[in-house]
């Protein structure tokens, strides 16, 4: 990225909220039914129909704005927006517009050490559009379109960046601390694979020192945050490129595509605001009192940058231990679950970060669903800490823990795995390892100490990593001088 | 003061299609509205809040609970062409 340009991100996030039943009418909200299963007069938008307002949702969404650091507004209202498409049956969506329920939020992001706040302009409550199904590759290659409308009505909350963010990286972290907090407070699934969570992306480049903003574009179809961050690469280079030639950078939409890595030109935004926006007729206005505010607050649980702050303070656990292990409040809780059993957090996040990591991502489990719980995970370390078994022959535990459940002290047993420290029997294998190798017990002699792990890595192989290393070391010295 | 093209533009948004002398009528129409508001605006409204609604109702809420939806027949009954439980529209894009 040349140094000319200053890059100035905004980014959109839609986030379905998990209730029950729809935003306005009573049907189901679960994921995965037949075609138009779960729709009525409300959703679909017939004539007539009467939209209440889903209560738990308007919870969620100030639950959200609580742990995003916004100000809750008592008054607001909902608007009709309007526009056709076909995946939205009224021909309006009903959303918020001149008075939205949460301004003024933040959140903070670390990006290579260094701390910052990337505010939230406002966060509001409207309605999901619902599925198309095109019959080509793509839109543009279809003759028709099939429309769902289960997913219509679903409330979403859209989260509204001010345009703080200044490179892609940065994109990337408010994302993903983002998708953490709203994890953690439980108000939406965040699954961007099931389209619980979505991201609009708007991108501009200025001069570095101008306090103008330059024309921006918008990018869609960001499938994960992964791919927000590499078309905001490709979207900064091309402006740059356009730019250094003088050309004008168009205000448009464009589309990533993912296979050749670009963003393409979709349509022309000839007037930015024809939404037509006015007070939906049929809803009433939104009024929460400060108790309401106050019930909410007293629901939240602790949120990632104070959770971080703590495993530091209280576990002594280095910035990036804390930050791995509170990714997930499913991933915090089972850690300390497991410190309160075993006290040596670091141990725990060692293992935690690494094995229990691996086998986890292997088989595309989270850590909520496996086998390993926080008491087998404990009794393992135990195992190991008071020398029944090997950090070696631990990780073979762990990975039959892992695979069946089954208490690590059986396996053990099962298995031989205990750890030699029979001094008798473990002098006669190192006997025989000294005799099987006089090429480097010479080495060893000769003052090339590699020559030593070499053949503790010998004894380790002949007892099937059994032995206990210390013991071996001392034994080969001792045998060797 | 409503011009021909807004009454155009307007009627582009909604889909209708308007015949010349009804982009007359709805022209002279408009501004006979426009007019009635701008009479209104000559009231002294100092120290009373905006009104955007007809009702003086706020904070009409259900519980999130499921209610039975129609069956998918029913969903599509009134659909000119319907698709293996799907409402099929045309091509979306040119």
């Amino acid at each position: 990225m040349s140094q000319k340009y200053e890059t100035v991100i905004g980014l959109e996030v839609h986030a379905e909220l998990r209730t029950d039943s729809k935003l306005f009418c009573g049907c189901s909200t679960k994921f995965g039914a037949d075609p138009n299963g779960q729709t009525c007069p409300v959703c679909l938008g017939m004539p007539g129909a009467l939209p209440v307002l889903n209560k738990k949702a308007v919870d969620y969404a100030i639950e959200a704005g609580l742990a995003l650091n916004c100000e809750i507004q008592e008054y607001s209202k909902f608007d009709r927006k309007h526009y056709f498409y076909p995946d939205l049956p009224k021909a309006y969506q009903c959303s918020q517009f001149d008075f939205p329920l949460c301004k003024n939020g933040k959140v903070t992001i670390h990006v290579n050490g260094v701390t910052k706040d990337i505010g939230i302009n406002r966060i509001h409550l409207e309605e999901e559009a619902g599925k198309s199904v095109h019959s080509g590759d793509n839109i543009l290659g279809s003759d028709y379109s099939l429309e769902d409308f289960n997913r219509g009505g679903i409330p979403l909350i859209e989260i509204v960046s001010e345009p703080d963010m200044r490179s892609p990286e940065e994109a990337y972290a408010y994302l993903t601390t983002l998708k953490s907090i709203l994890q953690y407070t439980g108000v939406s699934d965040c699954k961007m694979e099931e389209g619980s969570l979505r991201c609009d992306a708007n991108i501009s480049l200025r001069p570095v020192g101008s306090t103008e903003f330059g024309t921006k574009v918008e990018l869609k179809n960001l499938n994960s945050f992964r791919a927000v961050q590499k078309a905001l690469e490709y979207e900064q280079q091309r402006q740059a490129r356009l730019l250094d030639k003088g050309e004008p950078i168009i205000q448009e939409t464009r589309h990533w595509d993912e296979t050749t890595g670009k963003t393409h030109s979709m349509r022309t935004k000839e007037q930015a605001d024809d939404y037509r926006y006015f007070p939906d007729p049929d809803l009433v206005p939104l009024i929460v009192s400060p108790e309401w505010i106050e019930e909410v607050r007293a629901r939240l649980p602790e949120l990632p940058p104070a959770k971080f702050e703590r495993f530091v303070r209280e576990y002594g656990l280095p910035e990036y231990d804390a930050n791995l292990i509170i990714a997930t409040k499913a991933q915090a809780d089972f850690f300390e679950a497991t410190v309160a059993l075993y006290n040596d957090p670091k141990t725990v996040s060692n293992w935690m970060m690494g094995e229990l990591t691996r086998l986890l991502k292997t088989s595309g489990q989270e850590i909520e669903d496996c086998k390993v719980t926080p008491e087998l995970l404990a009794k393992l370390l135990t195992l190991v800490d008071n020398g029944t078994i090997s950090g070696t022959a631990a990780k073979s535990v762990l990975e039959e823990v892992f695979a069946t459940g089954k208490d690590p002290e059986l396996i053990v047993q099962e298995k031989g795995l205990a750890q030699i420290s029979d001094t008798a029997e473990l002098e006669k294998i190192v006997a025989a390892v000294i005799a099987a190798n006089p090429a480097s017990v010479e080495d060893y002699r000769n003052g090339k100490d590699k020559a030593l792990g070499f053949l503790v890595g010998q004894v380790m192989k002949e007892t099937k990593g059994r032995a206990n290393p210390k013991l071996v070391n001392e034994l080969l010295r001792k045998q060797l001088s | 003061m409503i011009t021909r093209d807004d009454v155009l533009l307007v009627a582009h948004w909604a889909r209708m299609e308007l015949s010349e002398e009804e982009v007359e009528v709805l022209t002279a129409d408009l501004n006979g509205m426009l007019q009635l508001a701008a009479e209104l605006h000559s009231i002294d409204t100092e120290g009373v809040p905006p009104t955007m609604y007809g009702v003086n109702q706020h904070n009409v809420f259900r519980d999130d609970q499921v209610a039975d939806s129609l069956p998918q027949e029913m969903a599509l009954a009134n659909a000119p062409d319907p698709k293996d439980g799907y409402f099929r529209v045309p091509k979306i894009m040119d």
